[in-house]
């Protein structure tokens, strides 16, 4: 065991997918289907959000309710007073030469995220604030020069700040896993990693078990999935326990993490920190909100993901890790609900989605054309349990009803994925395996009944995945007995 | 007949009897100011003028008469400050740094004006970015006092001011952040509106001091000023610190002004010793011409005055640095040839941003000292702190008195670079003009007289928020033949 402890605290930034830009009315994202990449360079600006001199910011009522939603769903308080600042510093791709963000007072004060580890035990970690600005530019560097892409100047972000009060890698990822999960089911923000539209910046230092002060914090900014957020945070840990082990101290500092090394770098050192020299935005008033439109807000919040994967467990029986991933995106929630309504077993049909379904997913990174529908996951899960595929097959399915929108019935047929359930074929490729593995069967045959799970995976592998792996084994135990 | 002519409202008249056309009237203005000396415009627009004069002739033609409902500014030739934005026109803000630069869109007081039917003869001169009250911090020269060619015309609006004084456009646009519409207007013998904060929208006036900015008015008579404030001002969704109500509605009553129950408020902590001898003679003399029409005189105490200039100019100076930030010659500023070979951003920067006058320079060092982590508290949120004492040391007199009357400034317009090397004393002498502006109120500066040597003297009258009618109908009241 270490003798230090890691104190962890995330600083979210979610772009919300309001309509406009936070204070003009350029388009705040490409339209449906296009990618930002796809939207020509400095396209999506005007005078306000290139910061022509003597524009001035108005502030979009759609940004804060989207704060406001986000603050509700979190747990948040909402102040009814609030005040933007200019928090300012020079960089290319700044236009006005400050941000626009909360400094003093944000929109939104303390909250709580409750979640569950992968292990399925509960946590939950105090939110500090959520305030609203606008994003920069983007600078992007051609050899020996730069330009600039103000597209998503002035796009709005809310910046979810934690307490920090997490302990390991592990736990970050399930708590940016389980905030996520909120903020696109609200629907304020579209949660595309790739695309920056939820980026995280983490803050990890190190101090003595026990002790209450906090150690010297190291920040690492801008990590861009959430498998990579665990691995920088993992390997800050233990950078920052290797220099304190060794009796040094750790620097404050800036930090990137390259994934292809799965290494942090050194960005910025203390003494390059700016001064960012924060008052309060005199182009805008102070930010009032109605009791009336908060409460109007709060009625409208649908089912949260965490309130109904606790209605999944105590409704369904579903296990506190499956329903924890059903409930994680709204796809998944729609595909889970809508199969059930086309007759699949809930229990069945949440290890799917938590399986094969999600890995998918994440391994596509979008659920841009998909092809797969609830019809499918249905048909999937009857097959499944009447034993006439099994469970790799299964999971062959999805991937091609997920490519082709296909009928199941049709990709059993057309891709030979029933489940062979006729003894006299599972018994010639029982009797070759044997062949293979004298020396294994005649252990078996003194009572080694571990070997029974080998002798169905050879048979089934030489099945190529299609043979019934129960009847299997009753032929093996069978076969021993005789 | 020009010389007999002191209104638009007049101008209209001639207009409607022909005996003035909007081409010739435009024509005149032009050639005036070609021909002068005064350096009060940095740009003109000779052909767009003609043209929308010819457009202005042609509505007048079609109409008949002067369509003043609609078009109540039509064929009225007028200058604009060069910081307000006109699209596609130069607009230098007195800078270096914007020498080039054109804006892609106008200011909102531009549009309405030109809705109006006004013809823009061009852009007027000021100090660098609205900074100074003299009009020598100009990149392009300081602006010559129309009468007296070895003074000021005063600053920042010295341009606009003197263009108007010396018939270089009827009427003009400035800025007053501190007193930049005021102080010129009373060097040059005109009229200087400051409206109140937020009665203009400020969407398109390059921002100096955001908290403190106004668009202003510089004119000939009250009756102009209420004009063109009834076209400018009116809530704008561009700027939302802009009074969300309707344009100002001038005074068509003609209900004569009772003098009698107006109480005029003066401040006890301003004494005659502090004061050019000449204007505080000709102070004296309209409190005295006031009294005399009825009105009251109440002595109140500003327990915060002294503290103004100090506040005024740490809040402008910190603003001002935020402000200033954006030309860093990536998107706007002038990239100087030597920044090209810079190194680093670092040198870059530095390269491009040496290109600000010393004052201006002297005030982004100075408002990013205030912001600076660790002065933050004791500067600028002090600062922020005793100009909420100041604004309420107003609204406590309001019980008391109707409208403040003040000098402009401590003396007349002084002698061209005579206070370049102080720029202190240049910032004290803006403490009588600067308490409006933080607490946002209107102000309006009316020349009362002139020194021996024919200098215009001007004082100030302040009302509380919302009041410009107040303001204006004494201007006009003081007009009338009752009241001479």
């Amino acid at each position: 065991m270490s003798l230090f402890e890691a104190v962890i605290g995330l600083e979210v930034h979610c772009q919300l997918a309001t309509r406009t830009k936070i204070f003009c009315a350029c388009p705040a994202s490409p339209p449906r289907g296009v990618s930002v990449a796809d939207v020509p360079v400095n396209r999506a600006t005007c005078p306000v959000c290139a910061g022509h001199p003597g524009t001035l910011p108005v502030l979009n009522r759609q940004a804060v309710d989207y704060a406001v939603r986000a603050g509700l769903a979190l747990g948040c308080e909402i102040n009814p007073r609030s005040q933007f600042s200019r928090k300012n510093y020079f960089y290319p791709d700044l236009p006005k030469g400050y941000q626009i963000t909360q400094f003093d007072s944000p929109v939104c004060g303390e909250g709580a995220l409750s979640f569950s580890l992968p292990s399925g035990e509960r946590r939950t970690v105090r939110i500090q604030r959520i305030h609203l600005e606008e994003d920069a530019g983007k600078s992007v560097h051609v050899g020996t020069h730069s330009e600039v892409n103000l597209n998503r100047a002035g796009v709005p972000l809310i910046e979810v700040v934690s307490h920090p009060e997490m302990r390991t890698a592990e736990e970050a990822g399930a708590y940016l896993r389980a905030l996520h999960a909120v903020v696109t089911w609200i629907e304020v923000c579209d949660g595309n990693m790739q695309e920056g539209n939820f980026r995280c910046d983490a803050n990890v230092s190190l101090r003595p078990v026990g002790a209450t002060e906090f150690g010297t914090r190291v920040e690492v900014k801008n990590v861009n999935s959430f498998r990579f957020v665990e691995k920088a945070i993992a390997h800050e840990i233990e950078r920052q326990t290797a220099i304190l082990k060794s009796g040094g101290s750790v620097k404050q500092e800036t930090r990137g993490y390259d994934p292809d090394r799965d290494a942090t770098f050194s960005q910025r050192g203390k003494e390059e920190a700016h001064d960012y020299r924060y008052f309060p935005e005199p182009d805008l008033p102070e930010l009032t909100l109605a009791q009336a439109w908060v409460d109007q807000i709060r009625s409208e919040l649908p089912e949260l993901p965490d309130q109904r994967r606790a209605r999944y467990e105590r409704e369904l029986g579903l296990s506190s890790y499956d329903a924890g991933i059903v409930t994680s995106s709204r796809e998944l929630v729609r595909y889970f609900e809508e199969s059930i309504q086309l007759g699949a077993s809930s229990k069945a049909l949440a290890n799917l989605l938590a399986g094969e379904v999600s890995r998918l997913a994440n391994e596509k990174g979008t659920w841009l054309g998909s092809r797969l529908l609830p019809i499918h996951l249905a048909d999937v899960v009857r097959e499944l349990q009447a034993a006439r595929i099994s469970a790799t097959a299964a999971k062959q399915l999805i991937g091609l009803a997920w490519e082709s929108g296909e009928r199941i019935a049709d990709l059993i047929e057309l891709e030979g994925l029933a489940q062979v359930s006729d003894t006299r074929a599972l018994e010639a490729w029982l009797d070759e395996v044997i062949a293979q593995s004298p020396a294994q069967w005649s252990e078996i045959q003194s009572g080694k009944d571990k070997l029974i799970g080998f002798f169905t995976g050879q048979v089934m592998k030489k099945s190529g995945g299609k043979a019934n792996p129960a009847l299997i084994q009753e032929l093996i135990r069978k076969k021993v007995g005789s | 007949m020009k010389t007999s002519m002191r209104t638009i409202s007049q101008i209209h008249d001639a207009f409607d009897r022909r005996e003035l056309s909007p081409i010739e009237f435009t024509r005149g203005f032009l050639a005036r100011a070609q021909a002068s000396k005064l350096n009060a415009y940095l740009t003109l627009f000779a052909d767009r003028a003609m043209a929308q004069a010819r457009h202005a002739q042609e509505i007048l033609d079609r109409e008949g008469v002067t369509p003043r409902q609609r078009h109540p500014l039509l064929g009225i030739p007028l200058a604009l400050k060069d910081n307000l934005a006109l699209q596609g026109q130069r607009t230098t803000c007195g800078s270096k740094m914007l020498a080039d630069y054109k804006p892609p869109y106008s200011a909102t007081v531009v549009r309405r004006l030109e809705a109006a039917g006004a013809v823009i003869l061009g852009k007027t001169n000021l100090d660098e970015f609205g900074m100074g009250g003299s009009n020598e911090n100009s990149a392009f020269g300081p602006v010559i006092h129309p009468t007296h060619s070895d003074r000021v015309a005063g600053g920042s609006s010295g341009g606009s001011a003197a263009a108007v004084a010396a018939d270089l456009a009827w009427a003009a646009l400035g800025s007053d952040t501190g007193g930049s519409v005021r102080q010129p207007a009373a060097f040059c013998g005109i009229l200087g509106l400051k409206p109140t904060y937020g009665k203009i929208s400020r969407s398109g006036l390059v921002a100096f001091a955001s908290s403190l900015d106004t668009v202003g008015i510089l004119a000939r008579s009250p009756q102009d000023a209420e004009l063109l404030l009834s076209v400018c001002s009116g809530g704008d969704e561009l700027d939302a610190t802009s009074l969300p109500e309707a344009p100002y509605a001038p005074d068509e009553s003609g209900t004569p002004f009772e003098w009698s129950g107006l109480r005029l408020g003066v401040a006890s902590d301003i004494s005659e010793s502090d004061l050019d001898p000449e204007v505080a003679r000709a102070v004296r003399l309209f409190q005295e011409r006031l009294c005399g029409l009825g009105a009251s005189r109440v002595v109140l105490d500003f327990p915060h005055a002294s503290q103004a200039v100090a506040v005024y100019y740490l809040i402008a100076m910190a603003e001002a640095s935020s402000n200033l930030s954006r030309f860093d010659g990536v998107r706007f500023g002038s990239r100087a040839p030597e920044a090209e070979s810079a190194s680093d951003l670092k040198g870059f920067y530095q390269k491009v941003r040496s290109q600000f006058g010393s004052e201006v320079k002297r005030r982004i060092l100075l408002g990013t000292f205030a912001l600076s982590s660790g002065y933050r508290d004791a500067f600028f949120r002090r600062a922020a702190q005793v100009r909420r004492l100041i604004a309420r040391d107003f609204d406590s007199a309001w019980s008391r008195a109707d409208v403040l009357v003040l000098p402009v400034a401590p003396e007349p317009a002084f002698r061209l670079g005579e206070r370049n090397s102080d720029p202190l004393k240049m910032y004290l002498a803006d403490r009588f003009t600067v308490p409006a502006n933080l607490a946002g109120l209107p102000a309006l500066s009316i020349p009362c007289g002139t020194t021996s040597e024919g200098l215009p003297i001007g004082v100030q009258l302040i009302a509380p928020a919302g009041r410009e009618d107040l303001l204006l109908s004494i201007a006009r009241a003081l007009e009338t033949p009752e009241a001479e």
